[in-house]
């Protein structure tokens, strides 16, 4: 690196390119968003842990799970959604509306899905309690830390720690698997070993996905592995809600005794006392007083530190509070602050949210529990057969979603006269057939259409095939063509040609 | 670079700099925390144990083949075998089930035409097409006319046993040369192909002794393709009053046909196919369309 042209430069002018994870010890706190945070916990992870085993009976031949992912069968099941494969576009519907709910979220109120529902920071979270409960709080932990003494009691209580952290990561492990087989069955077979090998090694990957990423990683995911906290900064604008400091009030800072001497002499004082409250619990580290920054998952733990700060000094709590830059900035210059939860992007988000909501609930009030698709031969694409006449074959694939074995009707139509045979189905129509199909399955049926030459129009002729539900009258069509060999039928059938 | 100090902070974000500085712009210093450094020695580690494990290095003529002994070949024969486990019952039931009772059986049909298809595609299509469509001098078998017989059965045996081939068991008879061998003369052979035309419906190109034709076609053809000319699978003489030619309706080329003969060949697949993917190919065949 030093050359001549540069002689000034010391031998140690680089400064490390990595740098040691700075240790965080989060303080319990008490208050409205803590007390936010539990509930929220436990609706999560209960709803996570056992929605496995909540029953919703569909019949004899379906699961009685009410959430389910049959990956064997190839079925997902959510109370009384089913999803067949070529339905996966319900959930792309899902993850659209999922991110916009999230963009929405965002132009409101901030990372609320950060500060309180991302699984990272709720498992954290848990994480934490556990840590407090058998450690102790900030500063009995940072106390044994900085002393490294490894007395018996520190060993056990890490073993403890551990223990505890590795029977919630088995859990959520566990459970994950329960999403993807019965339940009750599969919970049987874990503990008697019998179950599928797959099942116990996505339980092992997913407790050790848990225990590293809650347990070991904590704020590092949100500081540096998440892409979120980068993608909203650029969604955010001044009107969004953030959990920030008033710095209006809070500055200059200074500590209690001086302020109150200050107010009497009627001089200028901040309600921040620089306690360092809002650190010592933030999960993440940082210091909200800096402003809105990356590492800042707006968990909201600082507003309860603050708050009961300011109310054992008698001071008037929102210190730190959700509130936006604008109206900080309005504040200084002596102006009403402003709340504008309408604003163009909110309203687009809302919006855009109804409309893909209308259209998957559409989509899902007018799907059929009939399905059809035609597949026309490719080679040949039509055979003449020993006496002149064309056949055209299609593979044809009938769906019933019912959970029942139910008789259909297929029917060719749109040709005059045509010869219609089902292979392997005895035929009931001149131009139909009765075919039965079972209870939530597809059946292919290879279909010939034959015509006699007299009665060809054309090279390419439209053909349908409709598919009726002899029990509720429910149908569904397909079309397709009818391809005959090139050949001059206009003037061989002097003008009849025409519809 | 010319400034290096190292404790320079940034007045606008407030965090300190690298030090560095190119024309005015200084680099913020935002260190990588060292666990990621801690990745990376971990994934060399990992590349080094892959490389002792699994095969790696190319070698002139073989390759390292790694301690675990692992190989792509053998997770396919793996796979192969347990597909052929999974295939078993099935496989087992068409094999004792005769040809019609498979086709009489949803289940066994829809087995059967797959694995039809996929052998068909394998073992046929090269000659018949992909689609069994055929080409000149490959019979299209979607169609409803059978040289050598299109029942379940006809197909079965000509799949097993093929046809003109070594086998004793093979469908025999060709159709003679009748111009090279000098069986017809040269000069009767447009008469008797005219009638051959005449015998489809269609009419022969210039005036000839339709009559004559008759005789000849009396003489030499009836014997296998039967007086009126509509053929016998038995000694697979095609029938020609039909609209589907193996070779060619018209004049020029049945001239050619009746001159030097034809012989179609097609190979023995008993034994080389499993018994039972013969079945399937038989059922396949026999579903296309144009089964009797």
């Amino acid at each position: 690196m030093s050359s001549a042209e540069v002689p000034q430069a010391p031998h140690d002018d680089d400064i490390p390119l990595y740098e040691a994870r700075k240790e965080i010890y989060p303080q319990a706190v008490h208050g409205r968003f803590r007390t936010a945070k539990w509930i929220i916990l436990c609706i999560t992870l209960g709803v996570y842990y056992f929605l496995p085993f909540v029953r919703w009976y569909r019949g004899p031949n379906a699961p009685d799970q009410a959430v389910l992912i049959d990956l064997p069968n190839r079925r997902f099941y959510f109370f009384f959604i089913e999803i067949w494969p070529q339905e996966l576009y319900y959930v792309t519907g899902l993850l659209v509306l999922a991110a916009l709910i999230l963009f929405l979220m965002n132009a409101v109120a901030g990372r609320v899905w950060c500060g309180y529902l991302c699984p990272q920071t709720v498992w954290t979270d848990l994480f934490y309690a556990v840590e407090r409960m058998i450690e102790g709080d900030r500063r009995e932990r940072m106390q044994k830390a900085e002393r490294g003494r490894w007395d018996l009691e520190r060993i056990a209580e890490k073993i403890l720690k551990h223990t505890i952290w590795l029977m919630i990561a088995w859990w959520t492990g566990g459970a994950w698997v329960l999403y993807f087989a019965d339940a009750p069955t599969l919970v049987h077979e874990l503990v008697t070993f019998q179950a599928p090998v797959v099942a116990y090694v996505w339980i092992a990957i997913l407790t050790f996905t848990t225990y590293s990423l809650a347990g070991w990683m904590r704020e590092q995911v949100c500081l540096y592995m998440c892409p979120w906290p980068r993608i909203q900064a650029a969604l955010t604008d001044e009107y969004a809600l953030n959990v920030m400091y008033r710095y209006d009030r809070g500055e200059p800072r200074m500590s209690a005794k001086k302020a109150e001497a200050a107010r009497k002499a009627d001089e200028s004082a901040g309600d921040c006392v620089d306690c360092f409250q809002c650190v010592a619990v933030c999960p993440t580290g940082v210091d909200i007083r800096n402003g809105s920054q990356l590492g800042c998952i707006q968990c909201g733990l600082c507003i309860d530190a603050c708050d009961n700060v300011m109310a054992k000094l008698g001071r008037p709590g929102g210190l730190i509070a959700y509130d936006t830059d604008d109206n900080a900035e309005r504040r200084e210059h002596h102006e009403e602050p402003v709340y504008r939860i309408i604003r163009a992007r909110t309203v687009i988000y809302t919006v855009l949210i109804a409309l893909v909501g209308a259209v998957m609930l559409y989509a899902f009030t007018s799907r059929n529990n009939v399905g059809i698709s035609a597949l026309h031969d490719r080679n040949p694409l039509f055979v003449k057969l020993a006496d002149g006449a064309i056949r055209n074959a299609y593979t044809i694939r009938v769906t019933n979603k019912s959970l029942d074995t139910r008789p259909f009707r297929l029917e060719v139509i749109g040709l005059k006269e045509p010869k219609f045979d089902v292979i392997g189905v005895p035929q009931t129509g001149a131009t139909s057939t009765l075919l039965e199909v079972g209870p939530d399955q597809t059946r292919e049926l290879r279909v010939l259409v034959t015509l006699p030459k007299a009665l060809i129009r054309d090279e390419k002729a439209d053909v349908s095939f409709r598919l009726t539900d002899i029990v509720d009258g429910s149908s569904a069509i397909v079309r397709d063509h009818f391809f005959a060999p090139e050949g001059d039928y206009h003037s061989q059938q002097d003008g009849h040609h025409g519809q | 670079m010319a400034a290096h100090d190292t404790n320079k902070v940034d007045t606008v974000t407030g965090m300190s700099t690298t030090g560095h500085e190119w024309d005015g712009i200084q680099e913020l210093n935002t260190p990588l925390p060292r666990w990621w450094l801690w990745l990376f020695y971990i994934c060399i580690v990992w590349g080094i144990g892959y490389v002792i494990a699994y095969p790696a290095w190319p070698l002139v003529s073989s390759y390292t083949k790694g301690v675990l002994g692992y190989a792509s070949r053998d997770q396919i024969e793996t796979d192969m075998a347990s597909l052929k486990v999974q295939r078993g019952d099935m496989v087992a039931k068409m094999e004792s089930a005769s040809l019609a009772d498979i086709e009489k059986d949803p289940k066994m049909l829809e087995v059967a035409r797959a694995l039809g298809k996929a052998a068909f595609g394998t073992n046929c299509g090269p000659c018949h097409g992909q689609g069994a469509q055929g080409g000149p001098s490959y019979p299209n078998l979607n169609d409803d006319q059978w040289i050598w017989g299109g029942s379940l059965d006809q197909i079965y045996q000509t799949i097993q046993y093929g046809i003109r081939n070594e086998n004793p068991e093979s469908r025999q008879g060709p159709m003679p040369a009748f111009g090279k061998d000098g069986i017809i003369p040269k000069a009767d052979i447009p008469i008797v192909a005219a009638y051959v035309v005449t015998l489809s419906g269609r009419k022969p190109e210039g005036n000839v002794d339709l009559a004559k034709g008759q005789k000849l076609f009396a003489e030499n053809c009836a014997s296998c393709h039967g007086d009126a000319g509509k053929g016998n699978p038995e000694v697979g003489a095609p029938n020609l009053t039909s609209n589907i030619w193996l070779y060619g309706g018209d004049e020029k080329t049945i001239i050619e046909t009746v001159t030097n003969g034809r012989g179609g060949v097609m190979p023995v697949w008993a034994g080389r196919l499993e018994p039972a993917t013969i079945k399937a190919l038989a059922v396949y065949v026999h579903t296309l369309g144009g089964g009797q």
